[in-house]
């Protein structure tokens, strides 16, 4: 709304104000700015978590607000992303120092035969600016690559992309491995790509298709959440 | 105006294009995963059924099995040194089937995207992306193509990297984009923007327009989107039939034969004159297609209620080119405080 002129100085700010002028800098990209007020939070006796969930993921979730309703497009999203992993490169090795609690961990790749990886990026970004841990698979990957993922990494939850008419039956294949190998129930598997839909990934029996990375991150939320309860139930 | 599409465009008020190229060679047999253009040295056999199919449906056009053929999307099946000779045989088997037939046919040389980003948010930078296209180009024109034919692309720069591929190799082109987000491309350009930019273009595509994206009611909203720019150039209208559905282990699209026939109509009364399908649309769409242009009067221009009527709903409320003067509905980009600082 405002004109500039007025220079902003973020150190004078107070924490609250810091706070939503980072939310406004995420959604414009502005990896430095991004990076000096985390180190400004964390030289005000911020938690590394406290920094991470209020600043970075609350800011991230108005870009994926926007991003899901057609206001922000990808490249917009992805210099948030950018400026976002620049706050996360300070604040994960004190996250892992200071034991902060971890939402849960995910394993993503793109199918075999497909080099698209401009969403599946954002998924994992968008993951870790959550909180859970992220081991992205890359692209093109067999059937094969998933399985030994799965069996290292022991994930929550299975992510595949797919942004090829071409390359979406692979995920039924992946699915089906699972299946046969009786391993299907040990994880959460979530589908995306630009030509799914959500009737598709239940036809080929994942837990849910996320038409994008906002929905994704939610998705995740819920469902692990949903899974830990059972845990404690059963 | 020598060649072949200049022609056909000058002599005609319709042409019709071919439809999918994937989930038809996936009735062949192909796997999911592999790469089409292998086919083209595996199985000719197939590739020329493919082409016949659409030729024998009606098209006046086709696209050649290329559209991964660049070095950057064959790279995966370890094939990034055969960009040119797939592309150039893709091309040879299309000119065949062509030249067989005592009316007319256009062999189009399809080139896809990269599938990667372009600098600076992206790796790929201007010079490589047009190197890629160019190796491609050459193929295709080797292979005796009559034009060179871009589709599915998100990126304004990768478009106009391919446009200066395509220069370089002196042949005509067109070219399309996908408009798959919220009515715009996955890089957020409106059918305004692409009309603006595809008029700065030189030399310009012999014809332009929208493939593949969500279902024909937004290709339709897309078209209108170009004609309301006021463009003398030809439109392509490239719309999937209907939605993808998993049905007994094969991709199924949802539209029928006769909803693509009613799409036609509608995008030839849009104002759109190459018009024909992307994924999903099989032969059958094409001959009913074909029928419903030729015994079914031009009407007036559609309006998007008379589209949303007649194909179904849009998966957007907006697309990014509605005016918003006075206009709530149409979301915008946060309003934002000034940071210029230091």
């Amino acid at each position: 709304m405002s004109d500039d002129g007025d220079d902003i100085i973020l150190s004078e700010l107070d924490d609250e104000e810091l706070v939503e002028q980072m939310w406004d800098d995420l959604y414009d990209g502005l990896k430095d700015e991004i990076v000096e007020g985390v180190n400004i939070l964390l030289e005000r006796g911020w938690a590394p978590y406290r920094v991470l969930t209020e600043a970075l993921v609350g800011g991230m979730t108005i870009v994926g607000k926007d991003f899901r309703d057609g206001i922000l497009f990808v490249p917009e999203v992805l210099l948030a992303a950018n400026a976002m992993k620049a706050g996360m490169g300070i604040l994960k090795p004190l996250l892992a120092e200071t034991g902060a609690p971890r939402v849960g961990k995910m394993v993503i790749g793109t199918v075999k035969g497909d080099i698209h990886d401009i969403g599946k990026n954002l998924v994992g970004m968008m993951m870790e600016g959550a909180g859970f841990e992220v081991v992205d698979l890359g692209i093109n990957n067999p059937v094969e690559s998933y399985l030994e993922a799965l069996e290292t990494e022991k994930p929550d939850i299975l992510g595949m992309s797919a942004l090829l008419t071409t390359t979406m039956p692979y995920m039924k294949v992946v699915i089906d491995t699972l299946v046969e190998q009786g391993k299907r129930d040990d994880y959460i598997v979530l589908v995306g790509g630009a030509p799914l839909n959500e009737e598709f990934g239940k036809a080929i029996g994942a837990d849910a298709y996320c038409r994008d990375a906002a929905v994704a991150v939610e998705t995740a939320k819920e469902l692990v959440g949903r899974r830990h309860n059972q845990g404690a139930t059963g | 105006m020598t060649d072949a599409l200049s022609k056909m465009l000058a002599d005609r008020d319709w042409i019709l294009a071919d439809g999918a190229t994937g989930t038809n060679l996936f009735n062949m047999g192909l796997s999911s995963g592999d790469a089409p253009e292998l086919w083209n040295v595996e199985h000719p056999d197939r590739i020329e059924q493919l082409y016949i199919m659409a030729v024998d449906a009606g098209s006046d056009l086709f696209l050649t099995n290329s559209f991964g053929g660049n070095a950057a999307r064959l790279k995966l099946h370890n094939a990034q040194k055969r960009a040119r000779e797939l592309s150039r045989i893709s091309a040879e088997i299309g000119r065949n089937v062509a030249d067989k037939r005592d009316r007319e046919i256009i062999v189009a040389g399809s080139v896809g995207p990269t599938g990667e980003i372009m600098a600076p948010m992206g790796a790929l930078t201007h010079e490589l992306a047009v190197e890629i296209f160019h190796e491609q180009a050459d193929g295709l024109k080797e292979g005796g193509a009559d034009v060179l034919w871009l589709e599915t692309i998100s990126a304004p720069e990768e478009y106009k990297a391919a446009a200066e591929a395509f220069a370089r190799v002196g042949m005509p082109w067109c070219g399309t984009m996908s408009f798959d987000t919220a009515g715009r491309t996955m890089m957020g350009m409106t059918s305004a923007d692409m009309a603006t930019m595809v008029d700065k273009l030189d030399p310009g595509p012999l014809a332009f327009g929208a493939n593949c994206g969500v279902g024909a009611s937004d290709l339709m909203r897309t078209v209108l989107g170009f004609v309301a720019q006021g463009t003398e150039r030809p439109i392509i209208a490239k719309g999937n039939a209907g939605i993808p559905k998993y049905v007994d282990g094969h991709i199924h699209y949802d539209g029928t034969p006769d909803l693509m026939a009613e799409y036609a109509v509608l995008a030839r009364d849009a104002g759109a004159t190459i018009i024909g399908g992307c994924c999903g649309t099989m032969p059958e769409h094409l001959s009913k297609m074909r029928e419903a242009l030729e015994t079914r009067e031009r009407g007036p221009r559609p309006t998007l209620d008379q589209i949303t009527a007649k194909l179904g709903a849009f998966s957007s409320a907006v697309d990014g080119t509605e005016d918003t003067d006075g206009d709530d509905s149409a979301p915008s980009r946060r309003g934002r405080r000034s940071r210029r600082r230091g």
